[in-house]
């Protein structure tokens, strides 16, 4: 079955094409990554799955629903959690409650009952941690469930991002480049846990990402960007392998990326 | 380093993370009930006033300190409040339905200005709240047939089943009984930040698009934030207006409004006791200043504009040494002395941090 469909999706920055008609489905199940050249629209199909942006044609499905008509806000309460390029954690708070804030999509109480802080609500936070510290001791973060974001280390803060996402609960996870600042051991990490991820946690992931010896080890399938446009889906040797991705790369400064 | 197991997911919902902050806010709370005990009227009058300035820094607190938007107009609310809830009990309603239902009027005008503006930012919202601040004293004048106009209105003392606490007749009364609307409001505030609503508020400080990510509805979520604040902020102009007695369309200035802004500033913005420091800040400083002279100056010379010429080098002073206010200071010089031989010099190093109207979108 497709959990997420894209159908002949393009989108347009003034004169520049960044998205150009591109068609993908990614499978419930699956490790879907998208790999290119930087400012290949990678980042602006996710923005176009979160509904940042709009796209000017095609129709975007999640399981087999058009999602163009909901709010940005409306996505996650389908089930669509995401991480971003430059992390975006909420700075001023502590790791934990940035994972709680992963759980509005289960609140059940109104802003009364919460003033009053009716037992209700106590109740509620009690399932909002336990779901929470699963995925505190998932992905290793103990050392940091009190610490504010604006004093952690960068590796960190990404696993924390991904922890957020996670907190959601969803059905699709959107990772963009998950592994990228990240030491050779971090790296490991996050295969490790995309593996997790996809086999015992049942989540599809949708992954941008650059390195791609990570792309090789955890992806299912692969789509090759540039330019906006699909070069090639396929598995990783596959789109390694394909003439056109080696050009796409050679064409740009980044040659090294598919070694 | 102090880590803390956690035993319980009660640990961190609890209102103190252990017994000895509990203890010292306890012994805090006794000794504001006996304070009536200890401190003569004229004295016992300005703390009550402290704690009304109190609510109001906390309604303008909640929207400013912890869900990142700016009012500069936040005395019009006071206004709402101080005028609806004299004008409830012209109508017979009692002191113990007035208030509510004066800070309700105060939340529903918060929501009115909220709707329109809630898509406006940092600077943006600023001028939006100033203009609103003016129009307020304006309509206060031009509805004069409800409002009096510039003759103002008299607030009835309050009478809650027979007792009466009157501003002259009954101060420990009505500082009692100010006190205990404080708290309450303390409670509900504490119960805010630590419910997915405090949450949701902390989000859309820190990161709309990421709140967004997480499924929270902005426009909502700023718009409640607005309310709250304005019905506690209205709840505080209702006490102000039983506390001064009389009140007119100069009350509730664009002065005052910048005051609350500053006051919260200094106090520690996100910090619930910020607002209580910057109260007293507020309303002490005029005082020492005018013991002071009296003991410095013999000729007694009255140096015009000199409060708030010291309140603003107070904030200047703050801004640039101090940006988590005064009460951050304090967290400093107690964790200085918690990790006593261990303190690091960087340990509350400034990391770079943006207003979200300088952030690009
Ligand atoms: N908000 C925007 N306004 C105008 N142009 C944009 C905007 N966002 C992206 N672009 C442009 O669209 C193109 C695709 O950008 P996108 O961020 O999707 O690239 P990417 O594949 O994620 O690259 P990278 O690997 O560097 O993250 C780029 O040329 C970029 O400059
Ligand atoms: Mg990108």
């Amino acid at each position: 079955m497709n959990l997420l469909d894209l159908q002949n999706v393009t989108l347009r920055f003034g004169g520049l094409v960044a998205v150009d008609n591109v068609s993908f489905s990614v499978k419930q199940g699956e490790v879907f990554s998208l790999v290119g050249p930087n400012g290949a629209g990678k980042s602006t199909i996710f923005n176009m799955i979160s509904r940042f942006y709009d796209p000017a044609e095609g129709d975007i499905l999640f399981q087999g629903q058009s999602i163009l008509k909901k709010a940005s806000h409306d996505i996650p309460h389908l089930g669509i959690a995401r991480t971003f390029q430059n992390i975006e954690l909420f700075e001023q708070a502590s790791v934990l409650q940035n994972l709680l804030v992963g759980r509005q999509r289960h609140r059940r109480s109104n802003v009364l009952e919460e003033i009053l802080f009716l037992p209700k609500v106590r109740k509620q936070e009690h399932h909002h941690r336990l779901a929470v510290e699963h995925v505190i001791d998932f992905l290793d973060l103990q050392p940091y469930r009190d610490k504010f974001i604006s004093g952690l280390p960068y590796g960190i803060r990404k696993v924390v991002e991904m922890g957020r996402a996670l907190a959601i609960g969803p059905k699709l996870l959107l990772l963009d480049e998950p592994a990228s600042g990240l030491s050779t051991e971090e790296t490991q990490d996050v295969a490790f846990w995309i593996e997790d991820i996809k086999k015992v946690m049942g989540i599809t992931v949708l992954m941008v990402e650059h390195d791609m010896h990570l792309v090789n080890s955890v992806s299912d399938r692969v789509l090759a960007l540039a330019d906006g446009k699909i070069l090639t889906i396929g598995t990783p040797s596959e789109v390694q392998n394909h003439p056109d991705v080696i050009k796409a790369y050679i064409g740009s400064d980044e040659e090294d990326a598919l070694t | 380093m102090r880590i803390i197991f956690k035993t319980s997911y009660d640990a961190d919902i609890r209102y103190f993370r252990n017994r000895v902050p509990a203890l010292w806010y306890l012994a805090l709370l006794l000794m504001s009930i006996a304070l009536p005990f200890i401190i003569n009227e004229f004295w016992l009058g300005e703390f009550t006033l402290m704690l009304i300035w109190a609510i109001a820094g906390m309604g303008l607190m909640l929207l400013v300190g912890h869900s990142g938007q700016a009012s500069l107009g936040h005395a019009a609310f006071m206004a709402v409040g101080a005028y609806s809830n004299v004008i409830l009990q012209e109508y017979g309603l009692p002191f113990i339905l007035s208030l509510p239902l004066a800070g309700f009027f105060a939340g529903l005008a918060g929501v009115l200005v909220a709707m329109p503006t809630t898509k406006l930012h940092g600077i943006y919202m600023a001028i939006a709240t100033i203009a609103i601040g003016v129009l307020a004293e304006d309509l206060i004048v031009i509805l004069a047939p409800w409002t009096g106009g510039v003759s103002g209105k008299f607030a009835p003392s309050i009478e809650i089943f027979g007792i009466n606490f009157d501003r002259y007749g009954n101060v420990s009364g009505l500082y009692w009984l100010i006190l205990g609307i404080t708290c309450l409001i303390v409670l509900g505030y504490k119960n805010i930040l630590r419910s997915p609503l405090g949450r949701s508020f902390m989000a859309i400080r820190d990161s709309e698009i990421s709140a967004q990510a997480m499924g929270v509805n902005i426009a909502r979520t700023r718009t409640i934030s607005f309310a709250l604040s304005c019905a506690i902020t209205g709840i505080s102009g209702a006490l102000m207006g039983h506390f001064s007695l009389v009140f007119t369309n100069e009350t509730f200035n664009i002065v005052i409004s910048i005051y609350l802004l500053l006051m919260i500033v200094i106090g520690g913005l996100g910090f619930i006791q910020g607002a209580f420091i910057g109260a007293a800040i507020v309303t002490f400083l005029p005082s020492v200043i005018s013991f002071s002279r009296d003991a410095f100056f013999s000729n007694s010379a009255i140096i015009p504009g000199i409060e708030s010429g010291l309140f603003g080098a107070i904030l200047i002073f703050v801004i640039l040494f101090e940006p988590m206010g005064l009460y951050g200071r304090w967290l400093k010089i107690r964790s200085y002395f918690e990790l006593f031989p261990f303190y690091r010099r960087d340990m509350f190093r400034r990391q770079k941090s943006y207003l979200k109207t300088e952030r690009m979108r």
